[in-house]
């Protein structure tokens, strides 16, 4: 039973690659910036172009692929569902027949629409593992917080939320490892949960919640605690054991992004 | 061996195997628990003790290597991990965290319920379950589990292992964190229930409990086994355990400190063991004296 194999989402993995080494800020504004291409891309062989962009850009930051593979599962069920959805209803241009169900009606348009927004999903979850692949939770709030400082002025409460982010991803892991830890302490009482139809596996369920979601409190009264035992207070001006310095590195991977970004604009 | 009611042999495990973050936890163990005794398996942090102990319920699988539970291989093709659940009840750390009813009874019952045991069977199980664990069911059953102290909590929780009442209690640190009458109290219990004949498997960061429980101790390190015997034996090699990051009884500590300095006692583990040593060096006299109350 190890549950976290199944979900690296949201994991940090620790290398030494020109990924890993490259400032958060020059990431981030990487990674929004193509997500923006992704979603101003037209074409499936546009998609292709991403998929080669990823699998060089996984490479470089030492990520195994079958590994970036895995964090893909948790979003499959959405991307079936897109892929259903869209073949049975969205009646794209132009819409042949390719079956009938029912009163359900499959086009060749709805399916071509389906996996491509499907695709699109799947490279959108892709792209952002990536980041977090390759940067540390705490490297992320800085790089965040520095991006939201201009903000500021306009009342955006730019360490706060980074704040509020960096808790979040930090508790994913150990939330899996809570509940893993806890179905283990029920199955070795005898429980098990895997049996039964839908309803029961629910209420099999209960005795793994109800720890997990006490334990969650204690968790974060106990950090809300820690934090402020160090004076922690929205709005002070922290400084930093690491600053954060732009260096050439950073200079090359913003031209490629924002020229390749372009590119795609204009051929568009 | 006919009496190991637990038996692992060469278990190597390794976490998130294919992945970036593989680690190999152990490394070729084999160990055994034999009926009736009580063992303590000791070893710093990370050295492989918890995820050992997830084997001998068929929690976790081993990478390779095997374990067998009542002579049954728990991997091979006609294994019954749920029975093996049944025969080895463990104990995780912190167990107070994994109650979750609305009663002390009704936890409790939750192993028995599991198994699929009659109404009537059941009750009687958790009460004498909560009756070994020095709760009274009159008392406590009918409170809800998070209103107890923490030792108390601890103690409905290993109630609701013992009530399954498995051969071998396996109890992952089950002092951690407790106060000095908590500590004292569970400690007392389990002494009772091994004198009882229930086997036990204690893993613990404490020596002096080491040497105040164990028939037997086994020392983990970095996924090996260091080293395996009684608590004389093992406790006699105090350099090595201290270069892996362990200690001594504190007894054993005053003792060995004694023998360096040329004093004649005789190796000691507790404290009682040690004033005996100390007063029969000391000529006896002061032995009689204390011997008296």
């Amino acid at each position: 039973m190890e549950l976290i194999r199944y979900v690296p989402v949201g994991q940090y993995v620790p290398r030494a690659s020109p990924l890993h080494g490259l400032d958060p800020r020059t990431k981030i504004v990487a990674t929004t910036v193509l997500m923006v291409v992704l979603f101003l891309a037209p074409s499936f062989a546009g998609l292709g172009l991403f998929v080669a962009a990823i699998l060089v850009l996984l490479i470089l930051g030492r990520i195994p692929i079958r590994f970036a593979l895995q964090g893909l599962r948790p979003a499959f069920f959405l991307v079936l569902l897109t892929v259903f959805l869209n073949t049975f209803f969205a009646g794209g241009d132009p819409t042949p027949e390719m079956f009938r169900f029912g009163p359900l009606v499959a086009t060749v348009g709805g399916l071509r629409n389906g996996l491509f927004v499907g695709a699109r999903l799947l490279l959108l979850v892709a792209l952002t593992s990536l980041l977090t692949f390759t940067t540390s939770p705490v490297e992320l709030t800085h790089g965040l917080e520095a991006l939201l400082r201009p903000f500021r002025r306009i009342g955006v409460p730019g360490d706060e939320l980074a704040m509020m982010m960096s808790i979040a991803l930090r508790f994913i892991p150990t939330l899996f490892e809570e509940t893993e830890r806890i179905i283990k302490a029920q199955m070795a009482r005898g429980g098990s949960f895997d049996q039964g139809n839908v309803f029961r596996r629910a209420i099999a369920f209960v005795p793994v919640l109800v720890p997990l979601i006490l334990s969650s409190f204690r968790r974060s009264e106990e950090l809300a605690v820690a934090m402020e035992a160090r004076c922690y207070s929205s709005g002070a001006h922290r400084t930093r054991m690491k600053e954060l310095r732009l260096r050439t590195a950073d200079a090359v991977a913003t031209v490629v992004v924002v020229g390749a970004a372009a590119a795609v604009l204009l051929l568009r | 061996m006919p009496d190991a009611i637990i038996a692992c042999q060469a278990l190597t495990h390794v976490y998130l195997r294919g992945t970036p973050l593989e680690a190999t936890a152990l490394r070729g163990v084999t160990v055994e628990v034999r009926a009736g005794e009580l063992l303590a398996i000791i070893g710093p942090t990370g050295s492989g003790k918890s995820t050992l102990i997830q084997h001998f319920n068929g929690l976790l699988k081993p990478t390779s290597g095997n374990v067998r539970v009542a002579g049954l291989d728990l991997w091979g093709p006609d294994a019954d991990r749920r029975r093996a659940r049944r025969q080895v009840g463990l104990l995780f750390q912190f167990p107070e965290y994994q109650l979750f009813e609305e009663t002390v009874l009704r936890d409790v019952a939750y192993g028995p319920k599991n198994l699929g045991l009659p109404d009537e069977t059941i009750a009687e199980r958790v009460d004498e379950a909560l009756h070994s664990v020095g709760l009274d069911p009159a008392r406590f059953g009918d409170r809800s589990p998070f209103s107890l102290s923490g030792g108390e909590m601890r103690r409905v929780a290993l109630a609701g292992v013992l009530a399954m009442r498995p051969k071998v209690l396996v109890l992952d640190e089950p002092t951690a964190g407790l106060d000095p009458r908590g500590r004292e109290e569970l400690l007392h219990r389990i002494e009772a229930l091994h004198a009882d004949g229930q086997t036990f498997v204690v893993v613990t960061h404490n020596m002096d409990e080491v040497a105040r429980l164990a028939d037997r101790v086994v020392v983990m390190h970095q996924g090996w086994v260091l080293m395996e015997g009684p608590p004389n034996d093992v406790f006699r090699r105090g350099d090595e355990l201290q270069r892996v990051g362990l200690g001594l009884p504190q007894a054993a500590r005053l003792v060995q400190i004694l023998q360096s300095r040329g004093v004649p006692v005789a190796d000691a583990l507790t404290i009682e063991q040690a004033r005996a040593a100390i007063t029969a060096a000391l000529g006896g006299k002061h032995g009689e004296r204390h011997g008296a109350h």
